[in-house]
């Protein structure tokens, strides 16, 4: 802690910081442009000047830029000063000289650091009376809108993109007053981070092209306090909706998950919910083939409580992206006998390993921001970025940590980020990746060990009987694997902090098993170690803990007759597994009854669609990868502005179908009721009723407001409807409301913040008002409840079991690889994600590409797919050929989402596409 | 001061020739010219600068001003006024709707003084009367005039800095052309 | 024939006199209404209402029309019967006073010996009906309305009676008929100007008309004590104060101004215009001048005009005793 006098005022603040951040957190209101609280200073905008005295007695001082400044004991300064007045004033007034007169149509307006800066210095008019610098534009792809003219040169995009984020086709170009930023050639920015540019960039630069398309001011959305439902690592969002549709996903700070940034398929795969296709009322199918009919609520409740009282046997199938209260919902109609978690049996296998080892591996789970305080990184089997992108941005901070160390032994400051950049050069904590294909962490990594499944196993045992002995070595190990495996634990040993980072897209039990015993023996030698195991849907660890039949199990009970109806939660089965099965088991139920908010493939094979809530007009709780149960809340009710619709959660649904098949009066449900029901059935879950405030929370009196106060349009949004307007909705299940009236300031602490506003701050970064030290944590506390933690005991090594190995000669085997864009079922619906996959590629490691006849870029055609005893025949797309140096032989890597329901392992069957079709 | 009290009724002399002046006054006032105009009857006259039915103007070009900023929307203190934003191909903003529910319009004004292009305007018509309270809620059609209303001359993408069709980047008023980033020349 | 005889004549005359008399005061006062609506229009340089027929002649069926079908409306805190009573009460006293105003010679209800006494009565009765209106209300503003309009009306009522003493001493007589014929020479406002001065005054305070309408001041208490009336109770409150007008101004007419007595006019006309000019003063007073505060209506009750009648009274007193007559 440091004493520091500003404006003749005393306070205490953590000396660990510069000035700006000092005063900033202190809630004190300093102008400024290129620092940001996770990039640090580097002095370039020149706005933050205040002036600074020597001692007590100086009354002279000199003007200091207090973003460069320590927070050292005893500094004197002064903010309100004149002189620094007039100097921020000015600064403002250059860099308004070129800015071009288009704030009305600028997407940043209403949001723009550089507005909210101009009025804070009071600059109001252009005096310089000479020609303004201009500059054009570059097409940056479906996501990033690009508007040169109004750049600031703050470097602000680089800073992020290219050191914080690790891309490398954004750079700044030319010289002195001639700069530009941008790609060396037009084309989309390739970073899964690039929607960062939006919230990072103080003006309109960069913005976000998916809220273009539908823009609305941020003063004109309403928002609530969401979770990211496109992986699993829980990401804290504030969606924003206006007209009945979700315009646009902001970052939404929390202090140990997402802090500051997002990943571009959390913040640009919103799209799946203003889908025009998406089921919005009941709908029935008589017969298959026929045209579906629509229906009311009741029609449609009352058909399907008639259907399912005639079943022998419901079988209840539920969903990983569901919330944990729907699932239970459905759990309590069907009962535990007769549910299913939905979810394939070798990823069941492996998250319910992924709960047991994150409970008794001996090392805890850190926080995403936990781990960029950890200083060896062993990713095993993973490819984090891919696959819980971001997690891959923490992973990269951690690497990138070494340079703060560096800088702390000869004493500057963590945040002075240019010299710190500096001074480390390429030196990086150790990382190393063990992972088929290339990675995005590649370029700081130690090294890439490209391994097939189970190799990358036998490296994980090896590693952890190279660091302890006790753990039971690995036969047959090649020397240069076992030279692999010294080197990694030489690294994790030597380390303060070691993190093993593990998961679930190879679906392979024995890769989790070693990333355990590296973990156990980690924790053995006395490491401070982390283990972080990686899911993949937002709501795996929350199901997994619930527990439930496979799915394999589901469609086997239908398939063999033991059951005859079947109710599906938000779950498309031909993702999960091979097409011919589920088609064959559902078409032996006689009701099948979905409940979705996309009309999947699933869907439309079904006798009765239920429209459910997606994340936008439900409320539910997810549990995390860290284990972290978090709630979110119904963003807007999609009734009041298309009074046809019927979209509930399915929740409310599934408790109103179970009452009508008991043949009672369906009872109250609430959220907080569902929440409490799961919270009860499951003492896993005890703690989820804790993870937000009940509907009865209020601050002073007041609920939480949903929409900022300058909200606009509230009398003429509907009234092409209705010139007489209905009463707002009311909310009974959360403590927000429809409306601006509520609660909506920064100086209560308070946890669910539906959107960050606050006076003379219309930017992002009011944030920082919330925070207890800019970029700390929400003085509220951050939200949410960690579920899952270490359970204290001696535990064994396992010994190593391994899948089968043998290679089937008949063709090459399926490595499924996680992907960001089009790996998830939901945000691949999603139009700017869509047109951002990449285009389909295999690949082949060389002597199989020479056994098949191709090469590098040639197009070969699916054929069909073996797994176990079904086959399936394709007259797939072309993919195209891509050869790989050190691509494990055997093995053909197929891009996550193309081949939907294809399992890894499953045999192949590759061909030349045959001439006639192109 | 005790002479004075009992003078002090005098007052009274003043207040009352004070309180007949007034009544002959006011009285004098019944012959004078009436302020009321006798609309419908007569005719009223109204200032251009009037607050009466809102219209959307068109630039000097025939486009429509509007380029759906919001502000109007926003600075409207009974928030009568929605729209939406949408974007030609060349870049230009316009609105897709744009509606205004005059059932709730108190005609201040505000929507005018907000907006950055002079596309909203206040005009000199009061006469909107409608036995149907549907009919008060205006569209774009409705709303869109084929004139540039009261400010002739302003062209908001010729100040503006954004390219359009028909003015590249640096053709606004007071820009030089583009950059060349490739060039080291000074 | 042998019932008709000339008493039953007579008594059948008087009863249609009085039917007239008391019928065209009620009319007279509905129509103020509207004549003092288009009059405060013309001097305020508009021109009042004149939409309703033409020239607005039928504005006030329109407004009739409109006051018979409100909903009449007795507040559930209300006291009933006395709620009800009130403005029954406050229309039937100043009606009846005008029994005692002589229109000509050969017109007016009754002749009475205490004429002037009875009308102080019943000016005394109407301060009841404003202050248990005012109580049954149930109301604040209605009990604050009524607590100022009975202080008010009593502090004026002493020197209202007062004030007329100068006249009755000089007619020796207490029948208006006879202080009219008593100002065959001279208008009684010659020699009795301080006592037609203050009368004036106390008669616009007593009617609670503008600028004595401190009861029902609309800024300070929404009406005072009618607030809570509504439809017909409220018109008959409101029709009272006009009758009250005419009632005041038919005084001033008699006791000042030599009631119906004026060279080639037949009678009705003189008085009638006479009654007129007043009910133009009431308006253009109200069109003229602003409300005093509260406190100062009652200080200028008692330290102005109640000096100024007792030196009326003593001044005509003396007068008379010289003259001797």
């Amino acid at each position: 802690m440091a004493t520091i006098h500003v404006d003749g005022k005393t306070y205490e603040v953590n000396g660990a910081h510069n000035l700006l951040q000092a005063c900033l957190s202190l809630g004190l209101d300093i102008p400024y442009f290129c620092w940001h609280p996770a990039m640090g200073s580097v002095g370039a905008c020149r706005q933050c000047a205040v002036r600074q005295y020597k001692d007590k007695d100086d009354n002279k001082g000199v003007l200091v830029m207090s973003c460069m400044t320590p927070a050292a004991d005893q500094t004197r300064i002064d903010i309100d000063d004149e002189e620094a007045r007039a100097f921020r004033a000015s600064v403002v007034e250059w860099l308004m000289i070129n800015h071009p007169h288009d704030c009305p149509v600028c997407e940043e307006g209403g949001h723009c650091h550089l507005q909210d800066m101009t009025v804070m210095t009071g600059h109001d008019r252009r005096r310089y009376r000479f020609n303004k610098r201009t500059r054009r534009n570059q097409y940056l792809g479906p996501f990033i809108a690009h508007e040169m003219n109004r750049c600031i040169t703050c470097y602000r995009c680089v800073r992020f993109y290219n050191d914080y984020a690790g891309g490398t086709d954004l750079g700044a170009f030319g010289a002195r007053d001639n700069i530009y930023f941008g790609r060396y050639a037009e084309g989309a920015l390739e970073s899964p981070f690039s929607g960062n540019l939006t919230e990072v960039c103080p003006t309109g630069v960069f913005t976000d092209q998916s809220h273009s398309d539908h823009y609305t001011r941020k003063w004109d959305l309403q928002y609530a306090p969401g979770i990211c439902h496109q992986c699993a690592v829980g990401c804290n969002i504030s969606p924003g909706e206006r007209y009945g549709e979700i315009r646009r996903i902001e970052n939404r700070y929390h202090g140990e998950v997402n802090s500051h940034f997002l990943c571009d398929r959390g913040r640009f795969g919103y799209g799946y919910v203003n889908r025009a296709d998406r089921p919005r009322v009941p709908e029935w199918t008589e017969r298959p083939g026929q045209e579906a009919v629509t229906l009311g609520v009741d029609p449609a409740l009352e058909r399907i409580t008639g259907a399912l009282r005639q079943a022998r046997r419901i079988i209840g199938i539920g969903s990983p992206r569901a919330s944990l209260e729907s699932n239970h919902q459905l759990l309590a109609m069907v009962g535990p006998e007769n549910f299913s978690t939905g979810i394939e049996s070798r990823e069941q296998a492996c998250l319910a390993m992924m709960n047991r080892l994150q409970e008794t591996s001996g090392l805890p789970t850190p926080t995403p921001r936990e781990i960029e305080r950890h200083d060896a990184i062993l990713v095993l089997g993973e490819d984090p970025v891919q696959s819980a992108a971001r997690l891959g941005l923490n992973l990269r901070q951690a690497v990138l940590s070494r340079r703060e160390e560096l800088a702390e032994q000869i004493g500057v400051p963590a945040w002075n980020a240019e010299a710190v950049k500096t001074l480390g050069q390429d030196r990086y904590h150790p990382l190393h990746i063990v992972w088929p294909a290339p990675t995005e962490l590649d370029s700081v990594a130690v090294a890439r060990h490209a391994l097939a499944p189970d190799d990358i196993a036998r490296l994980g045992f090896a590693v952890a009987h190279a660091i302890d002995p006790a753990a039971p070595p690995v036969d047959g190990l090649d020397p240069a694997s076992q030279e692999r495996a010294g080197e990694i634990a030489v690294s994790l040993l030597k380390a303060a902090r070691p993190l093993v980072v593990s998961g679930g897209s190879l679906a392979s039990e024995a890769i989790l098993e070693a990333a355990g015993a590296v973990a156990r023996a980690l924790s053995r030698r006395a490491a401070q170690g982390g283990l972080v195991l990686i899911r993949r849907e937002a709501n795996s660890t929350g199901l997994s803990l619930m527990g439930g039949q496979t799915l394999d199990w589901a469609l086997d009970e239908l398939s063999e007759g033991r059951a005859d109806a079947v109710v599906v939660l938000e779950n498309d089965l031909y993702q999960r597994l091979p097409a011919d099965r589920v088609e064959q088991a559902l078409a032996r139920a006689n009701t099948r009854v979905v409940l979705d908010h996309q009309r999947t493939r699933t869907a439309e094979g079904a006798d009765f669609i239920l429209p459910a809530a997606s994340f936008a007009e439900g409320s539910g709780t997810l549990v995390n990868l860290e284990g972290r149960a978090q709630r979110f809340f119904r963003v807007f009710e999609p009734a009041y502005l298309r009074p046809e619709t019927r979209i509930h959660e399915s929740w409310r649904w599934l408790h109103t179908l179970a009452a009508g098949l008991r043949g009672e009066a369906p009872g109250d449900i609430s959220l907080d009721l569902a929440t409490r029901a799961c919270a009860g059935a499951h003492p896993g879950l005890a703690g989820i009723v804790d993870a937000a405030p009940g509907p009865d929370y209020r601050i002073e009196g007041l609920r939480l407001a949903r929409e900022p106060q300058r909200y606009s349009g509230r009398t003429a949004m509907r009234a092409n409807l209705d010139v007489n307007e209905p009463r707002p909705p009311q909310d009974t299940d959360t403590p927000f409301a429809y409306s601006m009236e509520g609660y909506s300031g920064f100086d209560r602490p308070r946890q669910q913040i539906p959107f960050a506003w606050a006076p003379g701050w219309n930017s992002p970064q009011a944030w920082n008002k919330f925070t207890d030290e800019v970029g700390g944590h929400l003085r509220g506390g951050d939200p949410g409840i960690r579920l899952i933690r270490p359970q204290p005991g001696h535990r064994e090594y396992p010994d190593p079991v391994f899948d089968d190995g043998a290679t089937d000669s008949s063709g090459l085997r399926a490595l499924v690889l996680p992907r960001v864009f089009g790996g998830e079922e939901t945000s691949a619906r999603a139009e700017p994600v869509r047109q951002r996959m990449t285009a389909p590629v295999v690949i082949l490691a060389r002597p199989d590409a020479e056994a098949l006849g191709v090469r590098d870029g040639d197009s070969l055609t699916l054929l069909g797919v073996r797994e176990g005893d079904s086959l399936m025949l394709f007259g797939g797309p072309d993919i195209t050929v891509s050869e790989q140096e050190d691509w494990p032989p055997g093995w053909a890597g197929l891009p996550a989402g193309l081949l939907p329901g294809l399992g890894q392992g499953a045999t192949l069957t590759l061909g030349k596409p045959t001439g006639g079709e192109s | 001061m005790r002479k004075n009290k009992v003078l002090s009724v005098l007052w009274l002399i003043p207040a009352s020739w004070s309180l007949l002046r007034t009544m002959w006054m006011v009285f004098m006032h019944g012959f004078r010219k009436r302020e009321t105009v006798n609309y419908p009857e007569e005719e009223v006259y109204l200032p251009p600068r009037y607050r009466g039915r809102i219209i959307l103007t068109r630039d000097p070009d025939g486009e429509e001003r509007c380029v759906a900023c919001n502000l109007c929307a926003v600075a409207c203190p009974v928030d009568c006024i929605s729209l939406q934003k949408g974007e030609k191909d060349d870049g230009r903003w316009y609105p897709e709707f744009f509606r205004i529910n005059f059932s709730r319009c108190i005609f201040c004004g505000m929507c005018e003084e907000a907006c950055p292009t002079s596309a909203i305007q206040l005009t000199p018509d009061f006469e909107m009367g409608e036995y149907q309270r549907q009919q008060l809620v205006y569209e774009k059609e409705d709303l869109l005039i084929n004139g540039p209303g009261k400010d002739h001359d302003y062209h908001f993408y010729k100040v503006a800095g954004m390219a359009i069709a028909g003015k590249d980047k640096g053709e606004a008023q007071n820009e030089e052309v583009p950059e060349d980033v490739r060039t080291l020349l000074p | 024939m042998s019932w008709w005889t000339p008493q039953l004549a007579a008594t059948l005359w008087a009863m249609f006199q009085a039917l007239v008399i008391l019928l065209a005061v009620v009319v007279v006062g509905a129509a103020l209404t509207v004549v003092e609506r288009r009059l405060l229009g013309l001097w305020q340089d508009r021109y009042g209402p004149n939409r309703v027929g033409p020239f607005g002649t039928l504005q006030l069926i329109a407004d009739m029309l409109k006051i018979f079908f409100k909903e009449d409306w007795t507040p559930p805190f209300a006291s009933r019967a006395l709620f009800m009573l009130a403005p029954n009460l406050a229309f039937a006293s100043l009606l009846l006073s005008f029994v005692i105003i002589p229109i000509t010679p050969g017109w007016g209800v009754a002749d009475m010996h205490i004429g002037l006494l009875f009308f102080l009565a019943l000016a005394g009765i109407n301060v009841y009906a404003v202050l248990i209106g005012g109580w049954a209300s149930g109301n604040k503003y209605a009990l604050l309305g009524a607590l100022r309009a009975s202080a008010q009306t009593l502090s004026y009522e002493v020197f209202m009676g007062l004030s007329l003493m100068g006249v009755v001493a000089m007619a020796g007589s207490f029948n208006l008929r006879d202080i009219v014929a008593a100002q065959e020479g001279l208008w009684f406002v010659i020699p009795q100007f301080l006592g037609f001065v203050t009368f004036l005054i106390a008669g616009i305070a007593v009617t609670h008309r503008h600028p004595f309408d401190q009861p029902e001041a609309e800024q300070e208490l929404a009406d005072g004590y009618h607030v809570e009336y509504s439809g017909m109770k409220f018109g008959m409150f409101f029709i009272g104060e006009y009758v009250g007008m005419v009632l005041v101004s038919a005084l001033i007419v008699t006791l000042f101004f030599g009631g119906w007595q004026g060279p080639w006019l037949p009678p009705i006309v003189w008085f009638a215009l006479k009654t007129s000019f007043f009910l133009m003063l009431f308006i253009l007073l109200r069109a003229s001048l602003p409300r005093p505060r509260y406190d100062r209506v009652m200080s200028f009750g008692w330290r102005v005009c109640l000096p100024l009648t007792l030196v009326n009274l003593l001044a005509t007193g003396a007068v008379l005793l010289l003259t001797g007559s």
